[in-house]
């Protein structure tokens, strides 16, 4: 059997986000137009053989606002995620080594956080910061902390459980050394999966604040702010509405599948059920 | 499953929009913004007086379509040659329509309150003349000024001063009660208010029984609103692109007019390098009007020149003083000694004409070598940064308030032109009573504005009405935001 | 039992005046002045006073923190500043439409993942299992108001069957229901998508039961035995998911409610935070974490109920 029928949901993950990272790479060097020219003579174009995507209110074209706007969600992926995982993993390990009290705050913190809709909260942070791309990733990044620190801290405590564990301590190694050596490989795999999961959700998430007003401002392209600007021109120029909906769809899409396909392959236990 | 089936059958029936009727003595107009609250002398909000101007509250004065002052609660009126004293003649037989009856003493308690300190009124400059209301009798209110005001008349005719009793006061935010033609009935919030005729009405019956005002914010429902029959008319488009679709549609009707909404592209007047006039010129000569009312508006909004309305009598055209020109732009900034460009920033507050607008002249100022970051923001932030701190370069806003040039004289103001000479013509005109004189006055504070560039002046906001084809009386422009229902008819 | 019911009850007590205290800072500092937010650009240094004073944004802090406190425990929430009308009404209005909506949801969501899931289970493996994962992966994938949008163009503008937005009122009958129709939909999909995929692994684990194995030894037929006795079973983690997801719903819906322009809670709470209703704002939001929190207490004392062990553990 081929790689590609044995695990179709890791290939064709691993398919769309190389080229969605692709396009992303080609747009820092060359889009069909640039991106932030506007030509007001030649807005609201359909689909074309001059502009493929058609033509926004101010006569940009989509399909290169399309490839800037990949850029964006790479970035927010990377970010919210980068700082979920890092402050997440770090509190999730310090609850399971140390135990008690810590423990018990670090949890008791996680499920505060996870009490408050994390939509909501998003939008009262951008009201506090200011819209923008910045405060969106912070602001999705707080709501990755507790979902890497819960996931982190179980997976610690499963290792530190197992008898290599007894072996490693009693052969004098200190704990900080422990989670280095042992823990962490052992955990690293599971966060990743999730890190891919939660990519795909940050750029949900973004796309949803970026829609309200609160996300990626002007000019930087983003496609749930082309969804925004393109709600009153459904009308008469629908495809600014359908194209930036289905760049986001497939990438959620992409990373989606390429987390399922890695756990699987960590965990095949679990493949059955995924 | 089958319940399951018939309930998702019957939801698809339901799903058909229900047809209009023909014959009708009802009216649902559609507007963009819920009011907060229907008490239109306790704040600005022009959703209130969309509602209730002329339908739920009177003044003593009112503005006809176009924009004309004419009597209302007022029968008459006689000014004292000194221009001090105001007699005011009363109508008599009008009830509230809580059926107390109105009276002098109604008017000194109305006016008294909007003066008070803790008067919450929008427009106290109406009231600051004012040195003392009597009412000798009933019918006669004489009210003495400090000084000659220009606009006293004029601002009495506004939707802030309305006349309503002292027993209405505590209640008029949630259930108004007023003199005017139609009744408060029923507020869903969220999405409409209800008004009934009222029968024991002084003037003349209205043709409309039933009112509905249902608030819509979205282009894209109102367009389907008013194609469905949902609702016969829409007082001013959410989005102006909406006007197209609608155009097609033989049985609407769809007007372009004016409101007196100035939208401009304020500029910090104290803050270099905008303190320099060749830099604020050079902005002038940078912005295409044309470009901006195209992709912000869909070309809808007349250009101005100034901070005045082209409705107005006392308009002065002086679109012509900065054309666009990157060329002179880009000399301009070299002159001030700022050749290689400069940055600055731009904070846009919500409505979309404003975000828009803030693109299109980011993009005009690139290419003239300022570098403009855009920061879009909340109102409440806008209020803050903007407005109250004057921290800001740049913003783009609408000043939708009749005749506000007055504006400039005020030193607390975000534009920050602080220029006595201004102040002092400002306070000419605000005394001067006789018409001519005062346009004639009003077009040297235009040119003033425009000579200093104070900030660049971009175009007027339109109001895209759009109605049932049959339905007549719309207001087609707003000299002030009002739907008199009372001036509606359906044609038989 | 009764310790740990105790020692549980104070911990909630704690975090719901810990939410209520983070909301409320929260708030404090958000730049924008209600006062000035409501008088715009012809606020005057006394109107603005006025307006503080009226709404008694003059007080210090604190004491507007236990007032508010106060307030909640005995159930007055407070008058809005926007609309000068008690935030309770406001909030059962909303409610009227954002319970439907979330109610109409689930019941869609229910109806279309459930069947998907045991379908798929079923054929586990086979092409229709894979057809069912793919609409699974698709269906949480698309966000949910690009999907409205879309749903606006066919059956709005296209079609002309059902509104693009706005909400006549429950008394205009079907109409109100036609309203809610495609926003249902909207918030259904990525919902059905996800219970489609609980719903079939719940069945297969189910299904790998020994129970299983020995009733299909006795003779029972697949179906029978998937019919008879793993459905229920099955559905337990089911009602669970579904359980979260309508409290999801109700905060989830704000960004529906917005593309749809329903004058629902999340719309409220949107709009509030824009006009600095501070005070709508911090009900709501401190109603909602309270529903979470306490949801939350509710399963632990029931896992506690069912499973001894707990009980010395946290």
């Amino acid at each position: 059997m081929s790689a590609a029928s044995r695990r179709p949901a890791l290939v064709a993950g691993a398919i769309i986000t190389l080229a969605l990272a692709a396009v992303a790479l080609v747009s820092l060097l060359w889009t069909p137009y640039p991106v932030a020219v506007m030509n007001i003579a030649a807005r609201l174009q359909g689909p074309s053989a001059a502009h493929w995507l058609g033509t926004d209110q101010f006569g940009r074209d989509v399909l290169s606002m399309l490839m800037a706007g990949s850029r964006t969600s790479f970035a927010v992926g990377f970010v919210a995620v980068g700082i979920g995982l890092t402050i997440g993993a770090a509190l999730g390990l310090l609850a399971a080594t140390r135990g008690g009290l810590i423990d018990e705050a670090v949890m008791r913190l996680a499920d505060f956080t996870f009490a408050f809709p994390a939509v909501l909260s998003a939008i009262m942070i951008t009201a506090w910061l200011g819209p923008g791309a910045v405060n969106a990733v912070i602001a999705i990044g707080i709501f990755n902390i507790p979902v890497f620190a819960r996931l982190a801290r179980g997976s610690a405590l499963q290792v530190l459980s197992r008898e290599f564990i007894l072996a490693a301590r009693a052969a004098g190694k200190g704990t900080t050394r422990i989670v280095v050596e042992h823990v962490l490989p052992n955990i690293a795999g599971i966060l990743v999966v999730q890190g891919t999961i939660q990519f795909a959700l940050a750029i949900l998430a973004e796309a949803g604040l970026a829609y309200l007003g609160l996300g990626t401002q002007p000019p930087n392209p983003s496609w749930g702010k082309m969804l925004n600007e393109a709600q009153t021109f459904l009308h008469r120029s629908a495809w600014l509405a359908i194209f930036p909906g289905a760049a986001i769809a497939i990438a959620v899409l992409g990373f989606n599948l390429l987390g399922d396909g890695l756990r699987d392959l960590i965990d095949p236990r679990l493949r059955r059920q995924r | 499953m089958t319940p399951l089936i018939r309930a998702l059958a019957a939801l698809c029936l339901m799903l058909v929009p229900l047809t209009a009727h023909a014959q009708k003595d009802s009216v649902v107009i559609g507007q963009t913004l819920e009011p907060p609250t229907l008490d239109p002398t306790a704040g600005p909000a022009q959703a209130i007086r969309e509602v209730t101007y002329l339908n739920i509250y009177e003044g003593l004065l009112r503005v006809d379509r176009d924009g004309k002052l004419q009597p209302l609660l007022a029968e008459s009126w006689t000014i004292s040659p000194d221009h001090l004293v105001y007699t005011f003649k009363l109508r008599r037989g009008v009830t509230f329509h809580d059926g107390s009856e109105f009276n002098a003493a109604d008017v000194k308690f109305t006016f008294e309150r909007a003066m008070a300190p803790d008067s919450t009124n929008a427009q106290k400059w109406i009231f600051a003349p004012i040195a003392s209301i009597e009412a000798p009798d009933p019918a006669t209110v004489t009210i003495t000024l400090k000084q000659p005001a220009g606009n006293f008349l004029y601002g009495l005719a506004w939707g802030d001063a309305v006349i309503f009793g002292p027993e209405a006061v505590a209640n008029n935010k949630t259930n108004p009660i007023g003199t005017g033609p139609y009744r408060f009935q029923r507020w869903n919030r969220g999405d409409r208010v209800e008004l009934v005729r009222n029968d024991a009405y002084w003037g003349k019956v209205p043709a409309i029984s039933r009112a509905a005002f249902r608030f819509i914010p979205d282009a894209q429902a109102q367009v389907s609103a008013i194609r469905s029959g949902d609702v016969d008319a829409l007082s001013n488009l959410a989005a102006q692109e909406a006007a197209e679709p609608l155009k097609a549609d033989s049985k609407l009707k769809v007007v372009v007019g004016n409101t007196e909404g100035e939208t401009i592209l304020a500029i910090n007047n104290a803050k270099p390098p905008f303190n320099d006039v060749r830099v604020r010129r050079a902005l002038a000569h940078a912005i295409d009007r044309k470009a901006v009312i195209d992709g912000a508006v869909s070309g809808f909004g007349t250009p101005i020149g100034s901070h005045f309305s082209p409705n107005h009598p006392a308009y002065v055209d002086l679109t012509g003083m900065y054309p666009y020109d990157p060329a002179k732009a880009r000399a301009l900034l070299r002159e001030a000694g700022l050749g290689n460009g400069f940055n600055a920033t731009l904070r846009l507050p919500p409505p979309p004409y404003a975000r828009r607008s803030g693109e299109i002249v980011a993009a005009l100022l690139a290419q003239v070598g300022v570098r403009v970051t855009i920061e879009p923001i909340e109102f409440a932030q806008w209020l803050d940064q903007v407005f109250r701190n004057k921290n800001y370069d740049l913003s783009i806003i609408a000043h939708t308030e009749p005749l506000d040039i007055g504006i400039y004289a005020r030193d607390d103001y975000y534009f920050q032109y602080k220029k006595p000479e201004f102040k002092a013509l400002m306070a000419k005109i605000d005394t001067t009573v006789d018409e001519a004189e005062r346009n004639k006055l009003y077009g040297d504070a235009q040119r003033m504005l425009v000579e200093d560039s104070v900030n660049v002046f971009l175009f007027q906001l339109p109001k895209i009405g759009a109605w049932n084809a049959n339905l007549t009386g719309m207001w087609e422009n707003w000299p002030l935001p009002a739907n008199p229902i009372a001036e509606l008819s359906w044609r038989r | 039992m009764l310790s740990f019911t105790i020692r549980r009850l104070i911990s909630l007590i704690v975090t719901l005046l810990a939410a209520a205290l983070v909301v409320f800072v929260v708030l404090e500092i958000l730049p924008g002045d209600p006062a000035a937010v409501m008088l715009g650009v012809q606020a005057t240094p006394e109107t603005l006073a006025a307006v503080r004073a009226e709404y008694g944004l003059d007080k210090p802090v604190p004491v507007r923190f236990v007032q508010w406190i106060a307030g909640l425990v005995t159930g007055d929430l407070g008058i809005s500043y926007t609309y000068r009308v008690p935030v309770s009404t406001l909030i059962l209005e909303r409610l009227a439409v954002t319970v439907p909506l979330a109610l109409i949801a689930i019941a869609l969501s229910t109806a279309i993942a459930i069947p998907l899931g045991v379908f798929a289970a079923a054929r586990h493996a086979q092409p229709a299992d894979a057809g069912v994962m793919v609409f699974s992966q698709i269906g949480v994938a698309i966000p949910n108001f690009w999907f409205a949008l879309l749903l606006v163009l066919l059956f709005s503008i296209t079609l002309g069957w059902a509104p693009s937005g706005g909400f006549p009122g429950w008394a205009s009958g079907a109409a109100a229901l036609g309203a809610l129709a495609l926003p249902a939909i909207s918030l259904a999909l990525p919902q059905a998508a996800i219970l489609a995929r609980v719903t079939r692994s719940s069945v297969l684990d189910a299904l790998g039961e020994d129970w299983v194995r020995t009733a299909r030894a006795k003779g029972l037929t697949r179906a029978q035995t998937l019919r008879g006795h793993v459905l229920r079973n099955a559905l337990i983690p089911v009602v669970t998911i579904m359980g979260l997801q309508f409290s999801f719903l109700l905060a989830g819906a704000i960004i529906i409610e917005n593309v749809f322009y329903l004058p629902g809670l999340g719309r409220l709470v949107f709009q509030a935070i824009n006009q600095r209703d501070l005070i709508v704002v911090r009900d709501i939001v401190v109603l909602l974490a309270g529903l979470v929190i306490v949801i939350n207490f509710v399963v632990d004392l029931l896992y506690a109920v069912i499973d001894p062990r707990l009980r010395t553990r946290r």
